[in-house]
């Protein structure tokens, strides 16, 4: 069969090709409805939410850190309870990481605070001595993008039915409702409401006067993204 | 006419392996400058305050995995492709117009996706998937040049006189397929700007998977992208390079026949092991461990078919530094293929994963096996393209030590840093709370990554001699004639 086979390409790459696509079919496939569901409590980004996570990944803070805690004592003990599959259910994409260079920030909205993250991402070494995490001075400076988060938003309510404007369920019994804006202009003007409180929050006069001029700096989406985290 | 021997067209052959050369370069300096940065930090600001967001460690990541893998190896794999190919199939590129324009469209397309991609990288456009962090007008551009080999390399089997695929043929085609295969399902994603009808950045995008599923089908990706770039054609150029330089037949024809399939179809399962612990189920993750056992099988199968084909010939390991290169390329292999199926049994993944050394695993198999064979296959073929002898002999040994002695480096402090900061996370005190803060972990690997970083920049250093090497090799190496090229390559001292 084999020498067959050789002689005969058009079969050969066929019979490689149906080798190596049935193990994701059996692996990956099963899956796939049961993997998507929420856990109470979990809810979709707000937009800022939202554009600070296209700030972590622009910066690929995955790259470093990871948002997976694995069920072992030492890491509950370090970072909270074990990841649950349906907390991801509105990641697109999941940001898991594969190295922990820096400690995981699955729930580091838990017990880090906005002036905690103001002063870590100006001088890491300075809050933590012996860090190696470079700064992020820039995103100080750097207009963060709410144009395209609310696109990805509309995207993700059109496509996959990501409940916004929609009562969801939280672990107290109480319902929340993320909202999702109308139009464009809508969504920035929820944005600088939510970034406001960040900024109130924050010591650099630059940024709370950006805010105050309307102004989003990537540093205040990002603290929303990673104050979310919990 | 058909006695005459045919004459082989290298253009394309010529100008892949002047991007293996050119990229391997960069993204070896930047993988370098990355290993400085975590040794010390201030690194990061080596550009000055203003450029900081272009030259700090997390903006160059990417780019040194894709240049590495996307850069460096794929341009590999095609100039052995556009060399083996040929010669294999017993047929020249001159022989098709077709074939030849395509090659070349080939080439031109994939260096344009190389500026896009070093670009958008720079600039964190990102879709935040690792070795997939490109947005989808690039994973268009990459899907046209996939098609585009993949036309070459089934127009040239169309054409072919010797009927007989040879097993780096196989390879090849796998290669081809596998990788279709995957980099469609994994880069799966909506572009939001006309999902939305016009809003915000043009080349955004979101997946189409969320979460748990998102990460299966990126690790299902990701660990046989490593797969079927990294071992599969790698293969293809150890079974054709090492016999014809060696001047032996390959050891054991039904030995290569079980290490293909048995790859084939055993590689595919094991991508759950980098998901142990995780959110995805148990089932899956035990499959992934035990296949990532299994898979030593297949593995062994081809290393081991490599280093039978060397007996009786053993002195040309001592005598050649070309055969040392792909015997060196070869035991790395199987080095790599043991440790890896170790790091995917749980209770060692438990304390390896996240850490250390995971990267040091990935080195010692890129750098000892895939870049060793890379170059060992454009060191045979520069003669045979350029018709000049290699330029240095002496210089290809100490280039040959230089890199081991690297590789040997950056392994070694990457287990010891790995291991003690997955023991030292997981420690206890006497009343059961954590031992250790984040930091004391960070702080203690110092040591480590400046060993990894002096290893690294051994590396690159062998890699300048090759460049230098290969150079003088095009350009003023002593020409020879064909009867001088049949076996072992011939080197200037």
């Amino acid at each position: 069969m084999f020498h067959w086979l050789e002689k005969h390409p058009f079969f050969f790459a066929v019979a490689i090709f149906v080798t190596i696509a049935f193990a994701g079919l059996i692996e990956i496939l099963p899956n796939f409805a049961q993997a998507s569901q929420p856990v109470v409590g979990t809810k979709p980004y707000t937009t800022l939410e939202l554009a600070g996570r296209h700030v972590y990944i622009k910066n690929n803070c995955m790259g470093c850190h990871s948002q997976l805690i694995r069920p072992f004592k030492s890491e509950t003990d370090r970072y909270g309870h074990y990841s649950l599959s349906g907390e991801y259910a509105y990641d697109r994409p999941f940001l898991w990481g594969s190295k922990r260079t820096g400690p995981d920030l699955m729930r580091v909205g838990n017990y880090r605070t906005t002036d905690w993250h103001e002063n870590h991402m100006k001088d890491p070494a300075a809050v933590v001595p012996g860090s190696i995490m470079p700064a992020y001075r820039w995103m100080f400076k750097n207009a963060a993008d709410i144009d395209t988060a609310y696109a990805e938003q509309i995207t993700v309510n059109k496509v996959f039915k990501t409940p916004y404007n929609t009562e969801i369920p939280m672990a107290d019994g109480t319902k929340a409702t993320v909202p999702l804006a109308a139009t464009v202009d809508e969504a920035k003007a929820a944005a600088l409401v939510e970034a406001k409180v960040i900024a109130a929050d924050m010591k650099d006069q630059d940024v709370k006067d950006a805010v105050a001029a309307g102004q989003i700096p990537e540093i205040v989406a990002i603290i929303a993204y990673l104050n979310s985290l919990k | 006419m058909e006695n005459r021997p045919l004459e082989y067209d290298y253009t394309v052959a010529k100008w892949f392996m002047l991007t293996t050369v050119v990229l391997g370069i960069v993204g070896m300096l930047v993988g370098v400058i990355l290993a400085w940065q975590m040794a010390f930090p201030a690194v990061n600001l080596m550009a000055g305050e203003g450029l900081a967001e272009y030259t700090n460690f997390s903006r160059l990541r990417p780019l040194h995995t894709d240049s590495v893998i996307f850069g460096f190896t794929l341009s590999g794999i095609w100039a052995t492709w556009y060399y083996v190919g040929q010669r294999v199939l017993k047929v020249s590129m001159a022989e098709s117009k077709f074939l030849m324009v395509l090659a070349k469209l080939h080439f031109f397309i994939y260096l344009l996706v190389v500026v896009a991609v070093v670009g958008s990288l720079l600039l964190g456009i990102s879709t935040g998937k690792e070795y997939a962090d490109f947005e989808w007008p690039i994973d268009i551009a990459v899907v046209v040049v996939w098609v585009i080999w993949g036309m070459s390399i089934f127009g040239l089997i169309g054409i072919r006189r010797e009927k007989s695929l040879y097993i780096s043929i196989w390879y090849y085609i796998a290669t081809f397929l596998g990788i279709a295969m995957l980099y469609l399902f994994n880069n799966m994603e909506i572009p939001t700007y006309f999902a939305s009808g016009g809003i915000g950045a043009w080349y955004h995008s979101v997946s189409m998977y969320s979460g748990t599923n998102d990460a299966l089908v990126q690790w299902w990706y990701g660990h046989n992208a490593v797969a079927f770039g990294f071992t599969v054609p790698i293969v293809a150029m150890i079974y054709y390079f090492l016999p014809k330089e060696s001047g032996q037949a390959v050891y054991s024809y039904k030995l290569s026949l079980l290490a293909f399939w048995g790859l084939m179809f055993v590689y595919l399962w094991a991508g759950g092991h980098h998901l142990i612990y995780s959110t995805v189920p148990d089932w899956m993750q035990t499959m992934g461990s035990v296949f990532s056992v299994v898979l030593i099988l297949p593995s062994w199968g081809s290393a081991i078919n490599m280093l039978l084909t060397m007996k009786g010939e053993w002195q040309q390991v001592a005598s050649s530094p070309l055969i040392k290169f792909m015997i060196l390329a070869s035991t790395f292999y199987m080095f790599s293929t043991l440790e890896g199926p170790i790091q995917a049994i749980k209770s060692v993944n438990a304390l390896a994963h996240f850490t250390d050394w995971i990267v040091g695993h990935v080195h010692d198999g890129v750098l000892g096996w895939v870049a060793f064979m890379i170059m060992a296959a454009l060191f045979h073929m520069a003669p045979r393209v350029y018709k000049r002898e290699i330029y240095s002999k002496s210089l290809m040994n100490t280039q040959f030590w230089i890199q081991t002695l690297g590789v040997v480096l950056y392994f070694t402090s990457m287990w010891i840093a790995g291991i003690t900061q997955g023991m030292m996370w997981r420690a206890h005190d006497e009343f059961g709370n954590l031992a250790y803060s984040f930091i004391d972990t960070v702080t203690v690997l110092h040591p480590y990554y400046t060993i990894r970083a002096v290893g690294g920049t051994l590396y690159l250093v062998g890699m300048f001699l090759f460049a230098y090497n290969m150079y003088k090799t095009m350009t003023s190496s002593r020409r020879v004639e064909e009867s001088e090229l049949q076996n072992a390559s011939p080197m200037g001292a």
